[in-house]
């Protein structure tokens, strides 16, 4: 009884974050889609002639292979970031509070400054003649200017930089919650280290993991200024073709159709991974 | 009876600074029901995962079948453990969790499941096979766990504290499962308990430890009654420890003879009466300081505290013990 009267009060203290929600998330969205489906006006803006076109505009070749090399880039990228997060988190939730304490702060650190910056620092590390080839130089490794930047790499390197972080919280926050006791079961039952690891471990870890693919997948479709900075123009992904599109083309529905495609594209991934976890929050980004 | 089964041969543990275990030594025969009593931290726990391998002593070796498996990786013992927290797994079922040891020796489909409805009917969830662990209360994930260990038919079956989660009255009715199902199979048990009861009621032998050491070993009659060391006598016969001429004797509550008259040899004052379980316990000093309680069966006892009264006991109840 008590609860329920707390509750219709509460609904008056949450009524400006609804509004808010309302407002700007709910509100720019529908607009996107209404967008989507108007035709480019001569110039500048739009008109409001209803049409399809700029979804079959998706189909030509030449942004079909946009969406091809997103979604392979992102592929690539999630695998590194998953071969390289997983046993980061995996041994973290295994460390001493102690140690847990100063790995989650070397993971926060970057976080306090901007992500273009430290792209830009980047930038500097992989030049022809930067910082990595001064340091392999002065090691006496006697080698030519480096090729790395602007190039498809180095795309990899700075969507692996930047999306880590949220893999290495994401495996940590299901291992943290992990009951390491089922490990020594397995391992009485007769499980070698490995077989534990594959029947308990892993398994029990999985939510974490998959979340932690989403929060790096998903992302890397439309980081479309990691591609700008450290690809040159020469990679172009789906970010890129929608940043591109509303400025330089100013073809603002087709911008919308194509972010409705990757919305769609996205969330699709999200359905599935709640599909196959039964969970219906991300671990560890709450 | 007749054959040594398992071996503990002087098994030292240190973590760190502390001693957990200091020199310890048992042999088991195949077949028994052996308990480790002692209270929190006396190194039981410790003992049981050195000999399920999950822990490696310092020193010492442990003999498994005439075989030295002190270095053996546990999936490599034919020993399995019941674990405290029951450890089952959340993500599979319970035929699943039963399974799971099986499936790991690749024995054929068709064998494993005979198996596991087996040992499923033989703890009574025979039809809970489909459900999960989250389902399931306490007592049921205990058999759960029993199931899954025993299975595979172990050589000797480790069991820490199973029942230390569960209600009372639970306890009492798996007490008795558990001695049924041990003589059923005739696995060699060795049990964990901090519960004197409970050490008493099923175990053929009785190890009982203190501070990383085995105080003494013996059936339950000769812990209970013929105690070797005050802690003993303490611990499991709740008994009084009584000083006289530097040495020391355990002299059980219900053996002490109390009256206001000058019928007993010494003199004491009734410090305070409780009454609990069906039992009056008088608690009174002597004019050294030492305590000593009575117990008696009913309310009836004609002291009140503060009074002065005799008491003594027949000298046979006062065994010696060392300290």
């Amino acid at each position: 009884m008590q609860k329920k009267k707390q509750g219709g009060k509460l609904w008056l203290a949450a009524a400006p974050l609804y509004l808010f929600t309302l407002l700007f998330v709910a509100g720019p969205l529908v607009y996107m889609v209404i967008l989507s489906f108007q035709t480019r006006a001569e110039g500048y803006g739009v008109l409001n002639v209803f049409t399809l076109d700029n979804y079959k505009k998706i189909l030509d070749p030449v942004y079909l292979e946009t969406f091809g090399q997103s979604f392979r880039l992102a592929v690539t990228s999630t695998l590194i970031i998953a071969g390289i997060g997983y046993p980061f988190g995996y041994f973290m939730a295994k460390c001493s509070p102690k140690w847990k304490k100063r790995l989650m702060m070397l993971i926060m650190i970057p976080f306090w400054t901007s992500s273009l910056i430290r792209l830009y620092g980047w930038m500097i590390i992989l030049q022809a003649k930067g910082a990595l080839y001064q340091t392999l130089h002065f090691l006496g490794m006697d080698i030519a200017p480096l090729k790395i930047l602007y190039s498809y790499p180095a795309v990899v390197i700075g969507m692996v930089y930047a999306l880590l972080p949220f893999m290495m919280l994401a495996v940590y926050s299901s291992a943290e919650k992990m009951d390491w006791s089922l490990v020594e079961a397995a391992r009485d039952l007769g499980a070698s280290p490995v077989k534990a690891f594959l029947t308990v471990t892993l398994k029990l870890t999985m939510p974490g993991l998959l979340s932690g693919v989403i929060l790096t997948f998903v992302p890397s479709m439309g980081l479309f200024f990691i591609a700008d900075l450290l690809g040159g123009n020469k990679i172009v992904l789906v970010g890129n073709l929608i940043q591109d599109q509303l400025t330089r083309g100013a073809d603002w529905p087709f911008a919308a159709a194509l972010a409705v495609v990757l919305m769609v594209m996205t969330s699709l991934i999200i359905f599935l991974y709640r599909k196959v976890t039964h969970s219906t929050e991300l671990e560890g980004i709450l | 009876m007749g054959e040594i089964i398992l071996s503990l041969k002087n098994i030292k543990k240190r973590f760190g600074e502390t001693e957990v275990l200091k020199g310890i030594s048992l042999d088991v025969e195949q077949g028994e029901f052996i308990t480790l009593l002692g209270s929190s931290g006396c190194g039981k726990t410790t003992t049981l995962r050195i000999i399920a391998g999950l822990e490696e002593p310092d020193q010492g070796q442990v003999i498994l079948e005439g075989r030295d498996v002190t270095k053996l990786e546990p999936h490599k013992r034919n020993v399995n453990t019941v674990f405290q927290s029951y450890a089952l797994f959340p993500h599979m079922d319970v035929a699943s969790n039963v399974a799971y040891g099986l499936k790991i020796r690749k024995v054929p489909k068709t064998e494993q499941k005979k198996k596991v409805e087996d040992v499923l009917n033989l703890v009574q969830l025979g039809e809970y096979g489909k459900r999960y662990p989250s389902e399931l209360s306490g007592g049921q994930r205990q058999r759960v766990a029993i199931a899954r260990a025993i299975v595979n038919n172990p050589r000797v079956l480790l069991l820490d504290e199973p029942l230390g989660a569960l209600d009372l009255q639970l306890r009492r009715q798996m007490q008795i499962e558990l001695k049924r199902l041990q003589k059923r199979l005739g696995i060699t048990f060795i049990y964990i308990t901090h519960d004197q009861e409970e050490a008493i009621n099923m175990s053929d032998r009785i190890v009982v430890m203190n501070q990383g050491i085995f105080e003494q070993m013996g059936t339950p009659d000769e812990v209970y009654n013929h105690p070797l060391t005050s802690y003993v006598a303490r611990f499991v016969g709740s008994a009084n420890i009584f000083h006289r001429d530097g040495k020391a004797y355990a002299i059980r509550s219900e053996h002490v003879l109390f009256s206001k008259e000058e019928t007993y040899p010494y003199r004491g004052v009734v410090k305070e009466k409780s009454f609990a379980g069906g039992q009056l316990r008088v608690l009174m000093q002597l004019p050294d300081g030492q305590e000593i309680t009575a117990s008696r069966h009913g309310i009836d006892a004609q002291v009140a505290e503060g009074d002065t009264v005799c008491l003594g006991w027949e000298p046979d109840h006062a065994v010696p013990v060392r300290e």
